[in-house]
């Protein structure tokens, strides 16, 4: 079977269904199908934001940050307080970036630097440091919910056609992850050091031969991998609240999302996350017992066919 | 010079032993009672008020009960039942208490329970544990909750919401056994009164984004019976009035209490007016309560602005454990025959009514109906509309009847037309 | 991940002091050990000469202990430290296998434990009569391992596929798949309680649930894991599977064939890890989905880690270590920060200490002047 004749295969294969289901679900209950659409295409923007860094981390340092959900909690508990103490919302966005970027930094500086080539060691630091953040974080900020407080005119619901009323803050959350994909795109197509993280992610050996101060990039790249992880935590924690717990969670739909979407790549990660932001809406709505288990069926189905993931390369 | 201090050395020595040995023979018999809560889990936070609870109850008996000193060991669980057992498995064999306190959560007792079947010269009394199935289904004889449970909770909220002119309601639930309890209590009555639950959406525990179960909420119900609890009820009420949703809300007992109102956020007017019921409420008017809080109050500057449910359950649980044994003056001989007797007679009023138990050794209490209201500084509370008293395991139903229905479950009870 | 990345990372001078029983065999399979030359380690005459050959004092000494420890210990030590640190120690040995010698670190080793003991309940007898068969214990017991072995190799296939940190991430996502399986499922495990009243059988009027009992069935199956791994590595099976660690690309070229192989680990270790199982769920009577939750699978992690992946004691060291710290350290620490002192620990170990707590010991011994025992050239990187 060619190339070609192979793909549409396993396009029929899986759109197949999907079609037929879609037509049934539009017959049946038109503004659940489209409300449905649309949240899982807004879940998928959260995971996405989340799932960035973590893959832009990956693909440059090899290093799989299993304490990417900590940096994820700590930007939202950050946030928040500057949030109350400043009453910007904003504010505590851009908070929560710094405040993850910094702790960022700081690990790839003081420990992964060291642990050069070591991938095993580095997710296993990585796993130790995921829970000792989060019991440190408990410790901080006790067990309470922290709800956030976003400006009035994203707060509220829209109305939409067919739709009827749909949160407005999550119409943002679309709008905002579309702009932070397409600048992390540019940053990284565009520019000079994301030049040099792109060399680097292909080889690393060149881009230190070709005189390039690879300590430096690695850090800017972990620092931004880091900042987006907090960005996401307010901006996760104002559609959904934060508690002690929401690392796990959303580490776990990073991994998934990466997994499925391919390592490394920021493309990778917008497909991989409208996947399993779409597939976790749905059976939310139409099969919700096994909704959970059904995002990590399409893991396994995407494994199975391509083991690297969606866009992913070898190497 | 030298030999008269070697003299005074030894003098002191010698005397310093043969105090402590008879201090020792002077100290108060000291009973051990195994405490058992959560510290680390999704509950960490309602276990640390459990063990306050305790110590209250402890506190104001002054330390002592039956004559002996009471000394409490402390251990905890992270909500799982095998670290519950295996917790309370320490406490019994290693630290050799006579007496076991807890655990909190619903599958954490029933384990508990089991365990208690191979100990019976050890007697458990529970902490918070509000699963049917602990007394209702295989009971064990050493196993004591003078505390009602989940399904008993709910008591008395149908009959009230079908008042407000609720006739039609759609049912949001987490999906395990808590839940299946509290809806069963609310639709025993709520069903028999002529009241439709349209359809129940179960949500996998631990689900946050509730986007698609609001859509599918139906146009043409009365209100909304949402059972869930902490972070997931906080999240479904932000995210149903962001999603521009105005049903009217009945919650489950912990769906809108302490951890649910006292949320660090902006408090949202929507939650005004819902209607709940539970074992107690914020605002009882009664001396005994008001003393209670006051208690809590100033006994725990870092704890919450009134009493938890649990620090209120692990109370009345830990107090008639002290009573029952200065009831028989600290006698627990006789693989604590004694000790039982009065446990099973022991009846006092709590700072929410009257605690006693049933032949089953299961709580017979007050459920009160409660709905969410602004106090004058802007914080919210529930206030108590309704005092449903003397409520048994078989929900106001005739035995016969209760016993048909069974236990709660996602089909069970049932009332869809 | 590159072999010689994967080398330096597990290799240190605690290899280099470490006894004989954990020296690397050469790559060729017939090059035997260098402490007896010139014997095919499989079927040798003299394999009781060569067995008493190897026996240290030190091997005598923890023997007997552990087979006396249960009249010196009371009955709780036995039963809550004794016979858990064995079958935990059991599914860590799985996981010691698999990464330490197979260079495939994974972390749904727990699930398959948690597979094999909810087979038991299945097939056997439980809380739910609905469910559960009613099966002898014979027949549960056996079929529960062959279920329980073959998930593992099917989690095998389709690990396989990938190499390194992905293995990790992989078998996370399968681990945590199946959590949420056994919690929303009510048909098969129940959902969220899970099934109770799961006991270990009376056989000839011996009670195993009773503490010296279990404790017995527990050491039995830990020493026979503990010396199937130590066999297997150095058998032609295992010798191949390092191989396999070290360079794959090597191992296909010279004809063997490494997915097959590395399957095959994964079911040695499932088999493992299922025997842990059912110890697991015969001690504590139950099983539900939080016995196979995120927690817990990271916590085998923790077990094999800490006591050193290099050899197969070290997953028994970790477990006593896990174990004591789990009961012990309410009375010794602030209560609530159990979770701060086992991550910091295992940070600890992990950043300075890669081999764990056997690579401590190695390395005090060195450092206390004892002479090195070295049977390895330095393999220039």
């Amino acid at each position: 079977m060619t190339e070609a004749r192979k793909r549409i295969a396993l396009w029929l294969l899986f759109g197949g269904p999907v079609a037929v289901f879609s037509v049934w679900a539009i017959a049946d209950n038109p503004p659940l199908y489209f409300k449905t659409l649309l949240n899982g295409l807004t879940l998928a923007s959260l995971y996405f934001l989340v799932a960035s860094g973590f893959t832009l981390v990956f693909g440059l340092m090899r290093n799989v940050n299993l304490a990417h959900g900590s940096l994820f909690l700590l930007g939202a508990y950050v946030g928040w307080v500057v949030g109350e103490n400043t009453g910007s919302w904003l504010l505590a966005v851009a908070a929560g970036f710094l405040s993850a970027a910094v702790l960022g930094l700081l690990m790839q500086v003081f420990i992964f630097r060291f642990m050069e080539g070591q991938d095993l060691r580095q997710t296993l630091v990585t796993i130790g440091l995921s829970i000792v953040l989060a019991d440190l974080m408990l410790w901080a900020f006790g067990g309470e919910i922290y709800t956030f407080d976003p400006p009035a005119w994203i707060y509220g619901s829209t109305v939409l056609p067919v739709v009827e009323k749909f949160p407005t803050y999550r119409i943002a959350v679309l709008l905002a992850a579309i702009v932070i994909g397409i600048g992390l795109w540019s940053f990284l197509a565009r520019t000079r050091i994301g030049m040099m993280i792109r060399a680097g992610v292909d080889d690393r050996g060149m881009l230190a031969a070709s005189g390039v101060n690879v300590q430096l990039v690695f850090a800017i790249t972990f620092a931004i991998g880091a900042g987006l992880a907090g960005l996401a935590g307010v901006v996760g924690g104002t559609a959904l609240s934060i508690s002690p717990g929401e690392d796990t969670r959303y580490l776990l739909a990073s991994l998934v999302v990466v997994i499925v979407g391919g390592m490394g790549s920021v493309v990778g990660a917008s497909i991989g996350a409208l996947l399993i932001g779409l597939a976790e809406q749905f059976g939310l709505a139409y099969a919700p017992t096994y909704s959970v288990v059904f995002t990590f069926v399409i893991m396994v189905v995407a494994l199975a066919f391509r083991p690297r993931g969606i866009m992913g390369r070898a190497g | 010079m030298r030999a008269t201090k070697r003299l005074w050395i030894r003098t002191a020595v010698g005397a310093a032993a043969a105090a402590a040995l008879m201090g020792s023979a002077w100290a108060q018999e000291t009973l051990k009672i195994g405490l058992l809560a959560n510290l680390e889990g999704p509950f960490a936070v309602p276990g640390q008020d459990g063990y306050r609870g305790a110590d209250m109850a402890l506190k104001e008996k002054n330390g002592m009960a039956g004559g002996k000193k009471i000394e409490f060991v402390k251990v905890s669980s992270d909500a799982t039942p095998d670290k519950a057992v295996a917790m309370t498995r320490k406490a019994v064999e290693q630290d050799k208490v006579q007496i076991m306190i807890g655990p909190l959560s619903g599958d954490e007792g029933i384990a508990v329970k089991n365990y208690a079947k191979t100990k019976p010269e050890i007697t458990f009394i529970n902490g918070s544990s509000g699963a049917q199935a602990t007394t209702l289904t295989d009971p064990a004889p050493n196993f004591y909750r003078f505390n009602t449970e989940g399904a008993q909770w709910m008591v008395g909220l149908g009959e009230h919401a079908l008042a407000k002119g609720y006739k039609r309601t759609f049912l949001i639930s987490e999906d395990y056994g808590f839940p299946y309890s509290q809806v069963q209590g609310f639709m025993a009555s709520y069903c028999a009164k002529g009241g439709k639950v349209v359809d129940k959406a179960w949500v996998p525990l631990g689900t946050k984004d509730y986007a698609s179960v609001i859509a599918k909420i139906p146009k043409d119900i009365d209100a909304l019976v949402v059972v869930l609890g902490g972070s997931d009820a906080v999240n479904f009420l932000t995210q149903y009035e962001q999603a521009g949703g105005n049903k009217p809300m009945i919650g489950g007992s912990i769906t809108v209490d302490q951890t649910v109102l006292n949320y660090k956020g902006k408090r949202r007017e929507s939650l005004l007016g819902t209607a709940s019921a539970g074992p107690m409420a914020d605002s009882i008017d009664t001396p005994e309560w008001k003393k209670f809080v006051a208690d809590y109050k100033a006994q725990f500057k870092d704890g919450f602005p009134s009493p938890s449910l649990f620090a209120y359950l692990y109370y009345i649980n830990t107090r008639a454990t002290l009573e029952a044994l200065d009831a028989v003056k600290g006698d627990l001989s006789n693989g604590q025959k004694a000790y039982r007797d009065a446990l099973q007679k022991t009846s006092f009023k709590g700072p929410a009514g009257e605690v006693k138990i049933d032949a089953n050794r299961n709580g017979v209490g007050t459920t009160y109906i409660t709905e969410v209201t602004k106090a004058p500084d802007g914080s919210f509370y529930n206030k108590v509309v309704k005092t449903v008293p003397n409520i048994s395991q078989t929900l106001g139903l005739p035995e016969a009847e209760f016993k048909k229905m069974g236990l709660g479950s996602r089909d069970v009870p049932d009332c869809r037309k | 991940m590159s072999a010689s990345q994967w080398r330096r990372a597990m290799n240190s001078a605690a290899t280099a002091a470490a006894p004989s029983t954990a020296a690397r065999p050469p790559l060729s399979p017939r090059q035997a050990s260098p402490s007896v030359p010139g014997v095919d380690p499989i079927a040798s005459p003299g394999w009781l000469a060569r067995l008493g050959a190897r026996i240290r004092l030190r091997h005598l000494v923890v023997l007997v202990a552990a087979v006396a420890y249960p009249f010196v210990a009371s009955p709780f030590f036995t039963y809550q430290i004794g016979a858990q640190s064995l079958a935990l120690g059991l599914i860590a040995l799985s996981l010691t296998f698999l990464g330490g010698y197979g260079g495939m670190v994974s972390l749904a080793q727990m699930t398959i434990a948690g597979l094999a003991g909810y087979l038991v309940a299945i097939f056997g007898t439980s809380s739910m009569v609905s469910i559960s068969l009613g099966w002898p214990w014979w027949l549960a017991v056996p079929f529960a391992l062959l279920g329980a072995t073959v998930f593992a190799a099917a989690v095998g296939w389709l690990s396989v596929r990938t190499e390194g940190i992905y293995t990790i991430m992989i078998t996370l996502a399968i681990g945590v798949a199946f959590f949420y399986l056994a919690q929303q499922n009510y048909t098969v495990f129940n959902g969220f309680q899970g099934l109770s009243k799961i006991a270990a059988p009376e056989l000839g009027g011996i009670d195993f649930r009773e503490p010296v009992p279990f404790y017995f069935v527990a050491l039995g199956c830990a020493l026979t894991g503990y010396f199937l791994v130590k066999h297997l590595v150095r058998a032609p099976f295992g010798v191949a599977l390092q191989g396999i660690r070290d360079n794959p690309r090597r191992m296909e070229s010279l004809g063997f064939h490494v997915t097959a192989h590395r399957v095959a680990a994964y079911a040695v270790a499932g088999l493992l890890a299922a025997v842990g199982g059912v110890l697991m769920v015969w001690y504590n009577g139950r099983i539900s989905p939080g016995t196979v939750n995120l927690a817990q699978m990271i916590s085998i992690l923790i077990i094999a880690v800490l006591g050193g992946m290099k050899h197969p004691i070290g997953a028994f060291i970790g477990a006593i270590v896990y174990v004591l710290l789990q009961n012990f350290a309410i009375d010794l620490f602030v209560r609530e920060r159990f979770n701060l002192v086992i991550g910091g620990v295992f940070l600890a170990i992990v950043l300075f200490s890669p081999d764990g707590l056997l690579g401590l010991w190695a390395k005090l011994r060195s450092s206390l002047g004892r002479t090195q025992i070295s049977h390895q050239k330095r393999r220039p990187q």
